[in-house]
């Protein structure tokens, strides 16, 4: 087991300088430096020192791949890509195209996001599989087919019409919660609230119906024909046998976001004003910060990577048959 | 010329794929195994009535895909014609009234006065603050206060009159048509109809077409005389810009899937069917590509193409041509992101495939890797190509207003749902709240990916072997 997750650590990194390859040509090959300088600094009148200087502060004055001009390993090493890589792989982020320091923004910035795709992450998966689990209870009936109805259309409504929507009822016409904010310790409690029950919801329709489909698959096995014809009742059939077995595609589905729920939600913490990485990352995107959401993107794959490993490990704990090897 | 056409990327590409539909259709017919589960699709009621609801929000799509322009009042005799620089579609013809009535700012749907109050002179010269009367927004009224009310009923009443007319005319064609197929007599037909006793759901379809046409009557005769979903912040009619965004909302939904169909086809199919280190390569290039979060490459390529465009505006001659070049670019990108996951499908199933006694038998018989990979996998694969294109619609969908939200969606300039909602979000703040874009534009896109997400049910329980 230890081997095996040795192994496929190593096996990421691979995947991790083809990230790099790939988001290195889409910033520096397709966009020049130049160009980005001159978004930076405005289009119009823009002395070429300016510009130059621009690079230098930040280090894209050099070649991109290959310095012709450097001697022996400084050849590859003294350029942009292998500057701004290798600072990635051990997590340094360098400074954002402002000049504020990443690593320390990333890390700030983590908490909110964990406080509420946590919640949501939890409560979410709670609650869809006890609806999955009523639906399956209830298969073939008015309550299954109406339930499934219900996904459905819940499926069908955009997210950004709960967001809205919840932020119009909830905050402006009932004034339960703040609209929108942040705030440190205890006091945060209230403006989380709002947003992890709409994240919920805007998640019931599709969640509760994929986890019905895997119940009602495992319902058809043999194993809970054996059960019942061993006189058990449905209820302990669906609890202490379907769902232990449906645990497994289950896992597929969840273990691999875990990690992801450090980038939190791009949408909904912009809108709630939740200082987060998602909203970070969207100010990002609207101020063009290159350097920043080159760092997200690494920091995505790295924990992407890092939940396709945990599942494969949580595969072992949940089924005793599998073995990594 | 009375007009010149105007070619744009997406236009082709959506006419290319219009093209290959027919042809998959007439391929369709001529096969009764490839027949079977287009069959099983139409016999059930929920299939029947999404695919009517599609099918109309195509004719919208298809209609808004055929752009020329017009030209300018000539300069003098024998002058070059000049033409206007605003791209129009054939369907903004068919709209006539609704994309030219536009009022100062925003209004209320079925309202007869702005939204803001602005200062009107009066005939006697004295001037006072109230809300200005709207210049075609019920414009017939002398009244509104008295009037309305009984306009809008009589409206209703009228539209309705048109409705019942074209149904019943419909489901009386629809009863002689069966009649005559059948052999039997009309008034059994129509009991058919009327009992849901054939094959195919025929009161259902009546019924979906039924309300569509109410719809369509109905908007038509009020749009005529009201804006009935309001008017936006440049008074532009919010119903013309909803039925606008169709375009866009099918075109990512279509076109991303389609475009990146060739590499996920020959990439997924070469890595299950040659294994070895194509297999690999391939396996690191889709592994490598779905490890990057789809909304920041996204974002990232967006952010990008921008910067291009910035620099190199001379390429564009129409504003239309950049926002739709970007659409398509978008397409492209969000396809690169989706790719991954039909290609990983494809490679697994070709595996299974691979293995089969026929597949064994061609190989022993010395037939060719690309006539194995052609006449033999192809075809075995293609129901889960079919699956995912519709599955992946009504998400593709919901994504360009997430991502129009997020400012790295269509261009700004391009009628889509997203921008409709995110133009209407800053205005939330405000007192009387505007919510009819809002809600115009969910409403849409609620119809669009319901039915989309009803259709895609069916699909997969018609075409997928593990569901039978």
């Amino acid at each position: 087991m230890i081997n095996y997750i040795i192994r496929r650590i190593l096996y990421a990194i691979p995947i991790l300088i083809g990230v790099n390859l790939l988001t290195f040509a889409l910033f520096f090959v397709v966009n020049t430096p130049d160009n980005m300088a001159r978004i930076h600094l405005g289009v119009k009148h823009v002395t070429p020192e300016a510009i130059a200087k621009w690079k230098h502060e930040r280090g894209y004055d050099k070649p991109l791949m290959w310095n012709g001009a450097a001697q022996g390993a400084k050849q590859v090493s003294d350029t942009i890509f292998f500057e701004k890589s290798v600072g990635m792989f051990a997590f340094d982020f360098g400074r954002s195209d402002e000049g504020r320091d990443i690593a320390h923004d990333i890390k700030t910035r983590m908490w909110p996001s964990l406080a509420i795709a946590l919640p949501v992450f939890m409560v979410g998966l709670a609650i869809n599989i006890t609806f999955a689990m009523l639906m399956a209870f209830f298969r073939a009936t008015y309550i299954d087919f109406s339930g499934v109805v219900l996904c459905v259309a819940m499926m069908s409504i955009s997210g950004l019409f709960y967001i809205i929507g919840g932020q119009y009822l909830v905050s402006k016409l009932l004034h339960l919660t703040p609209i929108s904010g942040f705030d440190a310790g205890s006091n945060a409690l209230k403006f989380i609230i709002l947003p992890v029950v709409i994240g919920v919801i805007g998640g019931i329709g599709s969640g509760a119906r994929w986890y019905r489909t895997i119940f009602l698959e495992e319902t058809g096995r043999d194993y809970v024909r054996t059960a019942r014809a061993k006189g058990l009742s449905e209820l302990s059939v669906l609890f202490s046998h379907v769902l232990k077995n449906a645990m497994i595609p289950i896992l597929t589905g969840a273990v691999v976001v875990i990690p992801l729920l450090f980038m939190g939600s791009l949408i909904s913490e912009s809108f709630f004003g939740i200082p987060g990485l998602g909203s970070y990352t969207i100010d990002a995107i609207n101020a063009q910060d290159f350097a920043i959401v080159r760092a997200m993107v690494f920091l995505g794959s790295v924990l992407y990577i890092i939940g396709l490993i945990l599942t494969d490990i949580s595969y072992t704990l949940v089924d005793p048959r599998i073995r990594l090897e | 010329m009375l007009f010149n056409p105007v070619f744009l990327w997406t236009d082709m590409l959506l006419w290319l794929l219009l093209v290959s539909v027919a042809f998959y259709i007439w391929r369709v017919r001529q096969r009764e195994h490839l027949l079977q589960p287009w069959r099983r699709l139409l016999r059930s009621r929920s299939g029947v009535a999404s695919a009517v609801v599609l099918l109309a929000f195509v004719a919208v799509g298809v209609f808004d895909s055929l752009h020329f322009r017009l030209p300018l009042e000539k300069q003098g005799n024998g002058a070059e014609t000049h033409y206007s620089p605003e791209v129009l579609s054939v369907f903004d013809l068919m709209v006539g009234p609704l994309r030219k009535q536009v009022e100062k700012t925003y209004s209320a749907p079925f309202a007869v006065q702005l939204y803001t109050k602005e200062t009107i002179e009066l005939p006697g010269g004295k001037q006072v603050r109230d809300y200005p009367r709207l210049k075609y927004g019920g414009a017939h009224l002398r009244e509104p206060v008295r009037e309305q009310a009984g306009d809008i009923a009589v409206t209703a009443l009228q539209g309705g009159v048109y409705a019942f007319f074209l149904c019943g005319g419909l489901t009386v064609a629809l009863a002689l048509w069966l009649a005559r197929r059948r052999g039997i007599s009309p008034g059994e037909a129509w009991t058919m109809i009327r009992h849901g006793r054939d094959e195919i759901p025929w009161r259902t379809l009546l019924t979906t077409i039924g309300l569509l046409i109410l719809f369509g009557c109905l908007a038509t005769v009020f749009s005529a005389k009201y804006h009935i979903f309001g008017t936006d912040k440049v008074g532009q009619d919010v119903f013309y810009l909803s039925l606008k965004s169709i375009r866009t909302g099918l075109m990512i939904g279509t076109l991303t899937t389609l475009v990146m169909l060739p590499f996920a086809l020959l990439l997924g199919i070469m890595a299950g069917y040659f294994r070895g280190w194509v297999d690999d390569v391939i396996q690191y290039t889709y592994t490598t590509l779905s490890s990057i979060p789809g909304v920041l490459l996204i974002a990232a390529a967006v952010l990008i193409l921008q910067v291009y465009m910035d620099n190199n505006q001379e390429l564009f001659d129409t504003v239309a041509a950049r926002a739709d070049l970007r659409l398509l670019f978008l397409c492209v990108i969000l396809g690169i992101t989706s790719w991954t996951g039909l290609c990983r499908l494809l490679r697994g199933e070709t595996l299974k495939v691979r293995e089969m006694e026929f597949i064994q038998a061609a190989t022993a018989f010395g037939v060719g890797h690309f006539r194995i990979i052609a006449r033999h996998i192809l075809p075995n694969v293609m129901h889960i190509v079919l699956i995912s294109i519709v599955l992946d619609f009504s998400a593709l969908v919901l994504a360009e207003a997430v991502l129009s939200y997020v400012g790295v969606g269509v261009d700004p300039s391009m009628q889509s749902w997203g921008n409709m909602i995110n133009g209407a979000r800053l205005e939330m703040a405000r007192e009387p709240m505007v919510w009819w874009s809002l809600l115009a534009a969910f409403v849409f896109m609620f119809v669009l990916v319901l039915s989309a997400n009803l259709f895609s049910d069916r699909v997969r329980d018609a075409f997928d072997p593990r569901v039978r």
